[in-house]
């Protein structure tokens, strides 16, 4: 049909091709919508200025204030300085994460952009996973650029005050601040294909990162420790950590596993669910 | 082609779509027709693959549409709500689109030359007008050069220029092999460019057939004719087997007759004609009498009022109730008033 002359394509017109919707394609597509809005954009560039920022603040403010803190905390600091670099930042700029996460689905529903989606792309799964695919690369590399550029500047700060040094068993704790994002975004894209409403989604992962998360804890007695331990996001972010809350049940990285885990549970189901349900 | 197949889609207790069996040929626009709330817009969405049936099928070119391989290339779809981001550009909207695809990105540029977007190609479509996300919309369904194309609503929010070249727009993808499937409300707008009906009222079905027997079995014509001597005239009239319904206002409704015949009739009897008017029923009215049983949100009593213009209507008012269609072998006469 495209080499016809038409009111489509006349013969000086590109031809369609075969339009084949393979998953390198759709790749393709999901990156070109990502790098296309300004969400995208403002959500990342909050995410590098706040965790740089932290990871310049904290050690700044420790250094600073270094003969008033208490032994013990002088002490948690010479034991553990990168974790300290890291987690400020951390903190804060995973609310960027998180949001843009949710975002990347759920704006879909809330602008109708979804209906254009699945008309390219009828195959819901593969949508899903190519989406999946781009968004969680995107932000594991930003996350490791950042975790590095954050680690030196934390070190550069200290330097009056401590050397710090990247053993074999901290390069975890840089690395896990891309990992840990990495998996937030996957899971927050994953809440926004569920919820599938912007507002009600990021109401849901803000809520969990920053209030459920820690209150989740004053739940006396083993069912409290489980509970904290095996709550997603807190989960993930053992894998920072060097010594870990005497309330943490398990390791960093089993702590990581648990997130891969809930985050793969919950991407079953959002695959299932988009299939299911009526776009 | 598009073909469904006892094509249901329930909403809880609601039947939006009932049993729908309808295909859609190649070569020729197909209008489908039926009021706000008909079902138009979930069968159209039913075949899009966006909903699933509940039960029942609807194919395209034989495969339903999630199993097509290159769905751009094969179907090419406008719906009536917003299906873009506006923080999106219009040109990086249609890329997305392409690329999903694979097609090339000379694509992009012509269809957003075809449609008249060329100056605000690079702004973002969250300011669009109306008119302009419409065009938007057409242009993502081209963009794949499919040989299905499915507009819903095409003509809303478009200025009369707009619509003069959606409608040719749909003509010369018809005339050139294409499957043409466009839904409306109003009859008026198919009547132009519709070669083809599907009529839906309801969820159901009610007529499936080519505009012209549409239009031959739902226009009622008479001729309206006034005479001082209708006292004489009256009687040659009726013995040449033609009805006759005399009118409140002195006029008399001669069916089945044309104004010549009658004008000859009156000559030759050297009787005074005062008016010999053709008087034809719009399809529009009887569209609205074919889905008078079917709407859904009636606006009080001025369902009447709408189908003023000297036509003898049936009476609205004696409908029992929306529930219950109009039978097709009694669109032609008066609906009597049913009891239940």
């Amino acid at each position: 049909m495209a080499a016809r002359d038409s009111v489509l394509t006349p013969t000086t017109m590109q031809a369609a091709g075969t339009g084949h919707a393979h998953f390198g394609r759709l790749l393709l597509a999901e990156w070109t919508k990502i790098r296309s809005v300004r969400s995208t954009y403002w959500s990342l560039i909050a995410l590098i200025i706040a965790f740089l920022f932290f990871s310049w603040l904290f050690p700044y403010l420790t250094v600073s204030n270094w003969k008033q803190a208490t032994p013990t905390q002088q002490a948690n600091l010479i034991e553990d300085p990168i974790g300290s670099i890291m987690s400020s930042g951390l903190f804060v700029g995973q609310l960027a994460v998180a949001i843009l996460g949710v975002m990347v689905t759920a704006s879909e529903y809330s602008t109708g952009m979804i209906r254009s989606t699945l008309l390219a792309s009828p195959h819901r799964v593969r949508m899903l996973a190519a989406k999946s695919i781009v968004f969680a690369l995107l932000i594991l590399v930003i996350g490791e650029v950042i975790a590095f550029a954050g680690f030196f500047i934390g070190r550069q700060t200290f330097k009056s005050l401590l050397t710090v040094n990247l053993s074999s068993g901290d390069v975890r704790q840089v690395f896990g601040v891309g990992l840990y994002l990495g998996m937030l975004g996957l899971f927050s894209l994953v809440l926004g294909s569920l919820i599938r409403h912007v507002a009600g989604a990021i109401t849901g992962i803000v809520a969990l990162l920053l209030v459920i998360s820690n209150l989740i804890q004053l739940i006396p007695g083993r069912v409290g420790k489980y509970l904290y331990t095996y709550e997603p996001t807190n989960a993930g972010f053992a894998i920072i950590g060097k010594r870990l809350p005497d309330n943490f049940l398990i390791s960093s990285w089993e702590g990581y596993g648990v997130f891969a885990a809930w985050t793969a549970l919950l991407w079953a189901l959002a695959a299932y669910l988009l299939v299911r349900r009526d776009a | 082609m598009i073909q469904a197949t006892a094509l249901t889609k329930r909403y809880g207790p609601r039947l939006a779509v009932d049993q729908a069996d309808f295909t859609v040929a190649p070569g020729k626009v197909t209008g489908f027709l039926g009021p706000n709330g008909a079902g138009k817009s979930t069968t159209m969405r039913m075949i899009l693959g966006l909903d699933r049936p509940s039960s029942g099928s609807v194919t395209i070119n034989g495969v339903p549409y999630h199993r097509l391989a290159a769905p751009l290339r094969e179907v090419g779809a406008l719906l009536d709500a917003k299906a873009v981001h506006g923080g999106r550009t219009a040109y990086n909207h249609l890329l997305v689109l392409a690329k999903a695809n694979g097609l090339p990105r000379g694509r992009v540029d012509a269809v957003i030359d075809l449609v008249g977007l060329h100056s605000v190609a690079k702004k973002r479509s969250g300011g669009f007008s109306l008119g302009m996300g419409q065009r938007l919309g057409i242009a993502a369904a081209l963009l794949g050069d499919p040989g299905i194309l499915m507009f819903d609503e095409p003509v809303n929010g478009l200025d009369p220029e707009g619509i003069l070249w959606i409608r040719n727009l749909m003509k010369a993808l018809a005339a050139e092999g294409r499957t043409v499937f466009v839904s409306s409300h109003l009859m008026s707008e198919m009547a132009l460019t519709a070669d083809h009906l599907v009529v839906i009222g309801l969820g159901k079905i009610l007529a499936d057939e080519p505009m012209a027997d549409f239009i031959a079995k739902n226009s009622v014509s008479y001729v309206r004719v006034r005479s001082p001597q209708m006292a004489d005239l009256g009687p040659k009239l009726a013995s040449r087997g033609w009805r006759i319904e005399p009118q409140p206002d002195a006029s008399v409704h001669v069916f089945d007759a044309q104004p010549a015949q009658i004008g000859d009739v009156a000559g030759t009897a050297g009787l005074w004609l005062h008016e010999l008017t053709l008087v034809q029923s719009s399809l529009e009215e009887a569209f609205m009498r074919l889905t008078a049983g079917s709407v859904e949100y009636h606006a009080g009593q001025t369902g009447d009022a709408g189908l003023a213009g000297g036509q003898r209507v049936p009476d609205g008012t004696a409908m029992p109730g929306w529930g219950t269609p109009v039978p097709q072998e009694i669109q032609n006469s008066q609906v009597k008033e049913r009891t239940q």
